[in-house]
């Protein structure tokens, strides 16, 4: 194997992974015979409408339920349905509203020890530390353990989540509408943040998203899904630039640009990323 | 905590029920030294002094032997208060445990438990308790084993419902996905969410535990002479009603007391807290 294809051996893949959905005589196809795969310190993009099994797949990579047929591969090796500790760790999940991913009633240290302590990371006296140490990487400061989550605002409860994501020492980060619940501006720094995340600990990141702007923004592949099939896979500037399929098209004229000072922030969000 | 005690002295009626509530509970537990004739709670006959009318030193008058009513009445709390926490202590845990493990496991788990607390409330309570106490002694101990019998499965609802929501929320896949065991997510995640409910109705619960302990013993299946307790009290009272007014009146007094206080505090608490009871 060349050194070129150990760099591009895919971190995670797909294959031929589908889901039906069985209530009662009903059967509802969310996920068609889907192949997928993105490498390492990459971040994939799954875009589509609602309902076109973008979340569907998450929970299946994230071992909530088992696909109906296909596997998952992590660095090659085959996931199971049912998931030891060390496996999880390795897939963590961002969910879209931190106001309810975070528990209300545990303080954010608490909340971001419990990883620590789940997988044992690090002995005890130095778990503070670490949760010290997390806060401070998702830019907010150490004494924010003591607070609870209704002390903090929007963009830090979903940074407070991010670094609860991070406590696990993932390879993989499921990242599911991130932004979505956040005002604009708050958005772009929370983006920022995930992208120099990425770079500094080479994380892979499944992103989905179903706002092209944002996807433009911080992704590096692209895949698209329509009515639970991927119509489309590639790279952020040729899915842009020249759109294969008809549905990626319509995805793309769709992006929504109301006032003129979003406008101008759509446009620089929308510039490509500049080169780490 | 400071919060909820200043709102709690903002509202006349929550002021009114924490006074009650604390005049109970401090009879209750200062009853040897409040009370005039701290003998009188046990078998003592004083035939010279027998049914007389509230007069000095007897401020509630006095019992068929001759003891005072006052004193009997603060020792009947100290044995209702106790029965009351006892009955909770057991109940509550019983309860909260049955519901989490319904609410958060759900499949057949969540199908037995729920149908054998079906089971439990279909039964009217106090003929459920008059079965538990008839089937034993009436004693205080099976006083308490047959209240808490009935009491334990509206908690398991209480906290089964709300475990059914607070299982949707984010917070409990999260603790998922980070492979937290589900002892933690039931005790440590979804419990400390059910908290304020469950106080707010502890809160409500120990003013119907000493009415319902009440209806037992005014029934003769409650606490046994010579302990003084409200019910037996009353019960005893209403048969020489209208002349020796006093024998009922007085407990009864003692009775709506009690309940009327735990319910202003818990209907307080209900607002403040903010709990689904």
């Amino acid at each position: 194997m060349s050194r070129s294809e150990i760099m591009n051996a895919p971190v995670l893949e797909a294959r031929n992974v589908s889901k039906t959905f069985v209530t009662g005589s009903h059967e509802v196809k969310a996920l068609d015979t889907l192949n997928l795969s993105a490498s390492k310190g990459e971040c994939l993009a799954i875009v589509g409408e609602s309902g076109s099994g973008k979340t569907t797949f998450a929970n299946m990579l994230l071992g909530i339920y088992p696909p109906t047929t296909g596997e998952f591969f992590l660095d090659g090796m085959l996931l199971p349905a049912r998931r030891n500790l060390v496996l999880r760790r390795t897939i963590q999940l961002v969910q879209q509203n931190p106001l309810s991913s975070l528990n209300p009633r545990r303080t954010v240290g608490a909340s971001l020890r419990l990883a620590l302590d789940v997988h044992s990371i690090g002995d005890r006296p130095g778990r503070s530390l670490r949760v010290g140490a997390l806060l401070e990487e998702v830019g907010l400061p150490a004494e924010y353990a003591q607070r609870y989550p209704s002390a903090l605002s929007g963009g830090q409860r979903q940074r407070i989540a991010i670094a609860r994501a991070l406590a696990c020492e993932p390879e993989i980060l499921v990242l599911d509408e991130p932004t979505s619940a956040l005002d604009v501006l708050v958005q772009a720094r929370v983006l920022r943040l995930l992208d120099e995340l990425r770079h500094r600990r080479n994380l892979t990141y499944v992103f989905i998203s179903h706002d092209l702007a944002v996807v433009r923004n911080i992704a590096d592949c692209v895949a698209v899904f329509e009515r639970g099939k991927l119509v489309e896979q590639a790279r952020t500037q040729n899915l842009f630039s020249n759109p294969a399929h008809a549905y990626t098209r319509s995805l793309i004229s769709a992006i929504p640009i109301v006032t003129d000072e979003e406008d101008e922030l759509r446009r620089t969000m929308m510039e490509p990323r500049h080169a780490h | 905590m400071r919060r909820v005690m200043w709102i709690l002295l903002s509202n006349p009626l929550s002021v009114i029920g924490l006074l009650l509530v604390g005049t109970v509970i401090f009879s209750a537990v200062f009853a040897d030294f409040i009370a005039p004739f701290p003998s009188h709670r046990g078998a003592v006959v004083d035939f010279s002094n027998f049914n007389q009318p509230p007069h000095w030193p007897n401020i509630f008058g006095t019992d068929l032997v001759g003891r005072d009513l006052f004193s009997r009445i603060l020792f009947a709390y100290r044995i209702s208060l106790m029965l009351g926490v006892v009955v909770l202590a057991i109940a509550v845990p019983i309860g909260v445990t049955v519901g989490l493990a319904a609410g958060y496991l759900g499949g057949w788990v969540e199908f037995a438990l729920m149908r054998l607390t079906d089971v439990f409330l279909s039964i009217p309570p106090l003929v459920l308790a008059m079965s538990v106490m008839g089937l034993l002694e009436p004693t205080l101990t099976n006083g308490m084993l047959a209240v808490t019998t009935m009491w334990w499965p509206w908690y398991a609802r209480l906290v089964y419902n709300i475990t059914r929501s607070e299982s949707q929320e984010g917070y409990v896949l999260a603790a998922e996905i980070i492979g937290a065991s589900r002892l933690h997510i039931m005790f440590r995640e979804i419990l400390p969410n059910c908290v304020p409910s469950i106080v707010t109705k502890m809160t409500l619960d120990l003013g119907f535990v000493i009415l319902i302990a009440s209806s037992l013993s005014f029934l003769g299946l409650g606490v046994q002479a010579p302990t003084p307790d409200l019910g037996s009290m009353v019960a005893e009272g209403g048969n020489y009603l209208p002349d020796s007014w006093w024998l009922t009146v007085f407990p009864s007094l003692a009775i709506l007391i009690a309940v009327f206080g735990f319910n202003l505090l818990g209907d307080a608490l209900r607002q403040i807290l903010g709990g689904d009871t």
